[in-house]
């Protein structure tokens, strides 16, 4: 695939069309209809197309094909490009409510009053104009699965939401994607809260998980009972609505979160996992997909045995995984998970693999396939455009567009 | 029994590295990347006793008849990387009970078996500079090493041609430095406190001065301000950590008021202020973060910091200030830069020679040029390519890093056992057990 782009870059890219400051949302004046024309158009669904076409309109993907083969009307404005692929998808991050400026009042992703509390909407915490949120725009990021961040037993559901830059409400794909748990020391309570082993934060999230089970049953019975925000939430994992991401590092942690998803039936989707490579038997037989950390992790803590490898480990054993920017407490304030999946490219993970992690793989494991992670008509016009071999690192990314808005600044 | 086994097993590789040294080494057909001279597309490097001999094509350097020759064709060989801002080694320098300690020395904080160091050889760094913090308005000595396989602090540092040990003096304002009394609480203050420090080293300077002409006056030896005198004397540079465009300006105003020679280091806002950087001849050692903000004065980081202050003028390096970003991944920092528009060949030197000016230390390395120190970096392709791998990391003539060998393999890429300490670096080499 690389030697395919670097076939094909097209010299002296032209783009056209609206330009956007990051952070405040960008005006959408790009036309109700327009081309894409690429020197190569990769799809992701079959093989890349070489000097291809994608017809935007109104918001969705019209038909995608050779440019031999479908001429562009002389009125419809045509933007170019040496690649474009589907917008790309992060599929786990922060970014949103872990704000900028990392002071306490735009961080948002972690409340510390309780260590189990699975009724924090993400929805009610994103904060669309973000700057974080256009950077990621600007490098082709065009969806990111965003909410509660890693640090408490349980700290709160996820969400789907693309990176317009609008609003949580006029931006979100799914309001409730996941429900996020921490094992091991990450998850912690402070200052002498529970908990405060491992053993404890397994005992707590299964007496948590029993709990709901029984409130379910009761609320089946009786629907008069009256309403557990939490509990309600914990009940859509037993019932397998949506996963439980489970971040957790270390292998013992690891093997922790299959056995209690195990013994309680839910969904799993694990997330770090920076010792994966220990257990990758287990991981297969349980079929749990896992979102490796990003590949530029600092090693220390419990990342002390994380590899950049990771992500290629996982797809050589055939787990099935995503890619992700996760969470910075400092900086880089938001990881880039185009930049992360690069370094794992560039140790070992082929580059299709890294592609279809970041858009049709990420896609399917965040249940939004229907609309997003591929070029095909009738989804969603989520385009990202660049000037070169994406994965490389002096590549531009020449921007995005997003429900056929066109956000094409400058190259990045 | 065991320790014996050891002694001797440290004896015959001793003996086998001396050995190694002084048989020249030629890398033959590689593209050469000298940094100070045009590149060579099919070149030679030899190197002898831990020194550079000769490089230039591969027609035009002849090969001795006792040299180990090496077949480098499809391989780029860059100068050893050097890092002008680095915190390998847990480092610490001062602790809590002041501002400004200018008596600490990094020299005695450095644990030599930290596996940084071995990453960073990964990452194809040879020369790094290994600092305090920047919790301080002044956090202690800086200590400039070379990445050797060794095991003392000594036998990394680099020793001034007076036999003393390498090393800067780490500075910091903004908020980093921010605290409760006896800190600095506001940006007036932490300057205040500075100069009032500086006008006593000024003093110290003074009466060392008479001292020396009449013993009686001689005053008595006082370390913190030492240290500040080589300062005021130009023998030790300030690295001073800064963000914000006002902070850096108060860096620049207290750098012309007592004279002392300076790098700034970060300057995330360094773009604002290019012209007033250029105009006072300090040199910048960029950070390059993936995304702006994490802190209030990072909010307006730019990738293109360094292509502009280039373009403005500025002497540029770039820093991994590891742990920040990881010192395996060093020449990202560069490619990133690229990316915003830096000049390619601006954007080596930033992580080579232009470092090594920062360090005094250009005249040893830095660049691939008959006489400087054999440090050098074997890569797979083009350095500023994300599918490039560090193959081989030579200082001095020896290898210290070598992606082929499985110890070095796992520091490189992480896994189990990749953050411990070092144990014996013999146990990995030649099958001797290994972890």
């Amino acid at each position: 695939m690389r030697t395919r782009y670097a076939c094909l870059l097209l010299a002296g890219v032209v783009v056209s069309g609206a330009s956007a400051q990051d952070g405040a949302a960008p005006a959408p004046a790009a036309p109700a209809a327009f081309v894409v024309h690429a020197g190569l158009v990769v799809t992701m669904a079959g093989e890349p197309i070489a000097d291809g076409v994608v017809f935007v309109r109104d918001g969705k993907i019209e038909k995608v094909g050779k440019a031999a083969d479908l001429p562009v009307p002389p009125d419809l404005p045509v933007v170019r490009a040496a690649v474009v692929t589907p917008g790309l998808i992060d599929a786990h991050a922060t970014v949103g409510l872990s704000g900028l400026l990392n002071i306490p009042h735009d961080q948002d992703q972690l409340e510390r009053s309780a260590a189990i509390q699975p009724e924090l909407r993400a929805i009610d915490a994103f904060h669309a104009r973000d700057e974080l949120v256009g950077w990621l725009r600007g490098l082709g990021i065009t969806t990111v699965h965003t909410g509660h961040a890693p640090g408490a037993l349980v700290s709160g559901q996820t969400m789907v939401v693309k990176t317009h830059g609008r609003s949580a409400d006029a931006d979100v794909v799914r309001p409730v994607a996941m429900v996020a748990c921490t094992l091991g020391d990450g998850g912690r309570g402070r200052d002498g809260k529970s908990p405060g082993t491992r053993a404890k934060s397994v005992a707590m999230l299964r007496e948590h998980l029993q709990k709901a089970k029984e409130y379910a049953a009761k609320r089946a019975k009786d629907p008069t009972t009256s309403i557990d925000l939490g509990l309600e939430v914990t009940a859509k994992v037993l019932a397998r609505e949506i996963p439980m991401l489970v971040t957790a590092h270390r292998s013992h942690d690891l093997l922790a979160a299959l056995r209690v998803a195990q013994e309680f039936g839910f969904r799993l989707v694990l997330d770090g996992a920076a010792e994966a490579y220990l257990v990758l038997p287990e991981l297969v037989a349980a079929k749990v997909p896992v979102l490796p950390h990003p590949a530029m992790a600092r090693t220390g803590g419990e990342l002390k045995n994380g590899t950049m490898e990771l992500a290629r480990l996982l797809h050589d054993a055939q787990v099935p995984f995503g890619l992700q920017s996760g969470f910075e407490g400092y900086v880089p304030k938001t990881r880039v998970v185009l930049w992360e999946a690069g370094v794992a490219v560039g140790h070992g993970l082929p580059a299709a693999a890294a592609l279809h992690a970041l858009t049709i793989g990420a896609a399917r494991l965040l249940e939004v396939d229907a609309r997003l992670g591929t070029l095909e008509p009738g989804k969603d016009a989520d385009l990202a455009l660049f000037d070169g071999d994406p994965f490389e690192y002096t590549t531009h990314c020449l921007g995005a567009v997003i429900d056929g808005v066109q956000y094409l600044g400058t190259p990045r | 029994m065991e320790l014996h086994v050891w002694s001797r097993l440290a004896t015959l590789a001793l003996l086998a590295s001396a050995v190694a040294q002084d048989v020249p080494h030629a890398f033959v057909g590689a593209r050469i990347e000298p940094v100070d001279a045009a590149v060579i597309e099919r070149g030679t490097l030899l190197v002898r006793g831990g020194r550079i001999e000769a490089v230039g094509p591969v027609a035009g350097v002849k090969v001795p008849d006792d040299a180990v020759r090496i077949d480098a064709a499809g391989r780029t060989i860059v100068p050893g990387l050097v890092c002008s801002h680095s915190h390998i080694g847990s480092v610490a320098g001062a602790d809590g009970s002041g501002p400004i300690q200018p008596e600490v020395r990094a020299l005695d904080g450095i644990n030599p078996r930290d596996p940084g160091i071995q990453k960073a050889q990964a990452g194809g760094i040879t020369t790094v500079n290994v600092m305090p913090g920047s919790g301080h308005l002044l956090s202690g000595q800086t200590i400039y090493l070379k990445l050797r396989d060794v095991f003392t602090v000594e036998d990394l540092a680099i020793k001034n041609a007076d036999g003393s040990i390498a090393g800067g003096l780490k500075m910091a304002n903004g908020t980093n430095p921010q605290k409760d009394p006896p800190f600095a609480g506001t940006r007036g203050k932490a300057a205040a406190l500075v100069r009032a420090q500086f006008h006593r080293a000024r003093d110290h300077q003074r009466k060392l001065a008479e001292g020396a002409t009449d013993p009686a006056k001689m005053p008595d030896r006082n370390l913190a301000l030492e240290a500040l005198v080589e300062v005021l004397e130009g023998k030790r540079v300030v690295h001073h950590h800064t963000h914000r465009q006002d902070d850096i300006l108060t860096v620049l105003r207290l750098q012309q008021e007592f004279g002392f020679r300076c790098v700034l280091h970060h300057v995330s806002e360094g773009g604002l202020v290019a012209e007033q950087i250029a105009a006072a001849n300090v040199p910048c050692s960029v950070i390059v973060i993936d995304s702006p903000g994490g802190k209030l004065e990072a909010a307006r980081l730019s990738l293109t910091t360094g292509a502009v202050l280039d373009r403005a003028g500025v002497l540029v390096g770039f820093h991994t200030d590891d742990g920040i970003t990881d010192s395996r991944l060093f020449l990202r920092s560069a490619a990133l830069a690229v990316r915003a528009g830096m000049d390619r060949d601006k954007a080596l030197q930033a992580v080579t020679i232009a470092n090594a000016r920062m360090l005094d230390l250009q005249e040893r390395v830095g660049s691939l040029a008959p006489g400087k120190d054999a440090d050098f970096v074997v890569l797979s392709g083009d350095p500023f390519s994300v599918y490039t791998r560090v193959l081989q990391t030579w200082v001095e003539g020896k290898k210290v890093f070598d992606f082929a060998e499985p110890r070095d393999r796992l520091l490189a890429v992480g896994g189990y056992g990749a953050s411990d300490d070092q144990a014996m670096s013999l146990c990995c080499y030649g099958g001797q057990g290994g972890q």
